[in-house]
């Protein structure tokens, strides 16, 4: 058969409907590369700026071992940056041009990430809910039809299920406190609950990139269908701490076998994700200044590395 | 001095040495000037604060006053932390960081080699558990000052500034009072004369390597080990006791 458009196409979709991965050599439409280069790299992003919101709590850890589960947590979401932008270069895209576009702007990275830490509390509000709705996503891209993105996400996974765990554990560790500690759980929860059930995106009916997506066998699951998944996960995890959600339409659907919930905001969500949330300045800020100051030190390590291989050649 | 009181004090030094760098280096977190660069500082400050721990938890049996390693982190106040001055220093630019750690690693890496020797099997033990993270300490900051001295123009100057800045502090290292005279007179504590050459020769060698001028050797600006620190102090201690302050006796 010649190599028509039309026959790659065709064979491409194929292998895809086969669950046969997808490898950085093989031939792939440029439209899948281009939501892969998009996703993986939001992905990314969206590890390094939500190293900054927990971040903020380092130095105000409560206990040593807080302190320390924190340190082991941030520094794995760097980790984890650093796998994906790997896995998003393998599409021929590099690290410096994906970091310009987060930088501009151009860039998204998750809605989440610009919402402010502002108790204790929240740390292990973030590990809970936020993580727990990072997993329900993540554990569906394991098994997505790009090799090298379903690969960071296995390795991916596995911390993060140990990040969860600890943000529960410090959610019941204020819950089963003083009154003041579990009145700080139950405001962080009231704070960050809508904001994580946001984090699966628009209502089906508004997701611009799903339906192509699915077909393609990035995504497996619906923006609805996880969201669905996490509440009915969650709910549980808030009763067993006496905790509250802040939702008066949450109720157990017997029909459905799901919990019914009320409406998303989605007129603030869309005001986040256009950068009108309360930390996108903020977050872009730190960002770029990061960058910016770190410039001369990148640019001593590469000069550095081009005097010793001259060296080398020399000797 | 009652041995126990010594060794109590001991104790304390080499644990506060590791917790307030290990805040220090934390305030990095998320703002490193690259990926691995943020990766490897908080990589160094979970390892510092992890030796602080484990170092307090022996302080505070030693001492035997029921107080917990946490006691002895957020409710002391300055004058009894009992760090020395370069730890305390301000992050200010990465080689500032950098210099901080490289002259406190190089002493940190031997220090602990020598006190795998001690006549005290507890820190026998913390000593060759710590060496492990040490080395690594001892190699990556060693070779960002040799990359941004040998780097470019720029890093070069900020990088011998660096050093020139936080000179003064790296003295204090080496400066033994009683407490350090009576540990190893028993044989538990480090002779700090012992480890100045080794200091020496490692600085001085990577700082060629680096094409770095040492710099002269003049005041010693001391005080930590005897709770006198620098204006610096009372700022980290604001910023990590403040949660422990605000809602105390809590489990967290």
């Amino acid at each position: 058969m010649e190599n028509t458009i039309e026959n790659l196409e065709a064979k491409f979709q194929a292998k895809i409907d086969a669950e046969i991965k997808i490898e950085p050599k093989d031939w792939m439409p440029e439209k899948y590369r281009k939501t892969l280069v998009r996703q993986i790299s939001q992905h990314a992003h969206s590890e390094i700026v939500g190293m900054l919101p927990e971040g903020n709590w380092i130095t105000r850890a409560p206990s040593l071992r807080r302190k320390i589960g924190l340190l082991a947590k941030v520094q794995d979401e760097g980790g984890h940056g650093l796998y994906l932008y790997s896995a998003a270069e393998t599409l021929g895209t590099s690290r410096e041009q994906m970091f310009e576009d987060l930088n501009s702007g151009k860039a998204k990275y998750s809605s989440i990430f610009n919402y402010p830490t502002l108790t204790w509390a929240d740390i292990g509000a973030v590990g809970w809910l936020v993580d727990g709705a990072a997993i329900m996503n993540q554990v569906m891209l394991t098994r997505a039809s790009y090799g090298p993105y379903a690969r960071a996400m296995v390795r991916i996974c596995k911390e993060e299920s140990f990040h969860q765990r600890q943000g529960y554990e410090i959610t019941m560790a204020l819950a089963q406190g003083t009154p003041e500690q579990k009145e700080m759980a139950q405001d962080a929860l009231n704070r960050w609950w809508w904001p994580s059930l946001m984090m699966f995106g628009p209502n089906d009916a508004d997701s611009t990139h799903s339906a192509q997506s699915m077909a393609w066998k990035i995504k497996r699951k619906s923006n609805d269908e996880l969201r669905q998944a996490f509440v009915d996960a969650t709910v549980p995890q808030a009763e067993f701490l006496g905790l509250t959600i802040p939702d008066k339409d949450l109720k157990w659907n017997e029909e459905r076998g799901h919990y019914d919930f009320g409406e998303i905001d989605w007129e603030e969500f869309w005001q986040v994700v256009k950068g009108g949330g309360p930390c996108n300045k903020d977050r872009l800020k730190a960002r770029n200044k990061a960058y910016k100051e770190g410039a001369w030190v990148r640019e001593a390590a590469m000069a550095h590395a081009e005097k010793r291989a001259e060296r080398r050649k020399n000797n | 001095m009652e041995n126990k009181e010594a060794l109590f004090e001991y104790v304390l030094r080499i644990a506060d040495n590791a917790l307030i760098l290990g805040h220090r280096v934390s305030e990095w977190c998320g703002h490193g000037p690259s990926l691995e660069t943020d990766i490897g500082l908080t990589n160094i400050a979970l390892d510092l604060v992890g030796h602080a721990r484990v170092l307090l938890q022996y302080a505070a049996q030693v001492e035997g006053k029921g107080r917990s390693e946490d006691d002895l982190a957020f409710l002391r106040d300055i004058r009894d932390f009992k760090n020395v001055l370069l730890v305390e220093q301000p992050n200010g630019n990465f080689a500032n960081t950098i210099a901080r750690q490289f002259l406190f690693d190089t002493f940190n890496y031997h220090f602990f080699a020598a006190l795998s020797n001690s006549k005290n099997e507890k820190l026998v033990a913390i000593a060759k558990k710590s060496i492990k993270e040490l080395t690594y300490h001892y190699r990556y900051s060693a070779e960002w000052v040799i990359r941004l001295g040998d780097g470019t123009e720029e890093s070069h100057e900020k990088m011998q500034e660096a050093l020139d800045d936080i000179w003064d502090y790296a003295g204090e290292l080496f400066v033994a009072d009683e407490v350090d005279a009576k540990m190893l007179e028993e044989g538990i504590g480090v002779d700090l004369e012992a480890i100045r050459p080794l200091w020496e020769e490692r600085v001085n060698a990577i700082l060629k390597e680096a094409t770095l001028t040492r710099p002269k050797d003049g005041w010693i600006q001391k005080g930590g080990k005897q709770g006198k620190h620098t204006e610096q102090m009372g700022l980290v201690l604001a910023e990590m006791q403040w949660m422990q302050r605000a809602y105390p006796g809590m489990e967290w």
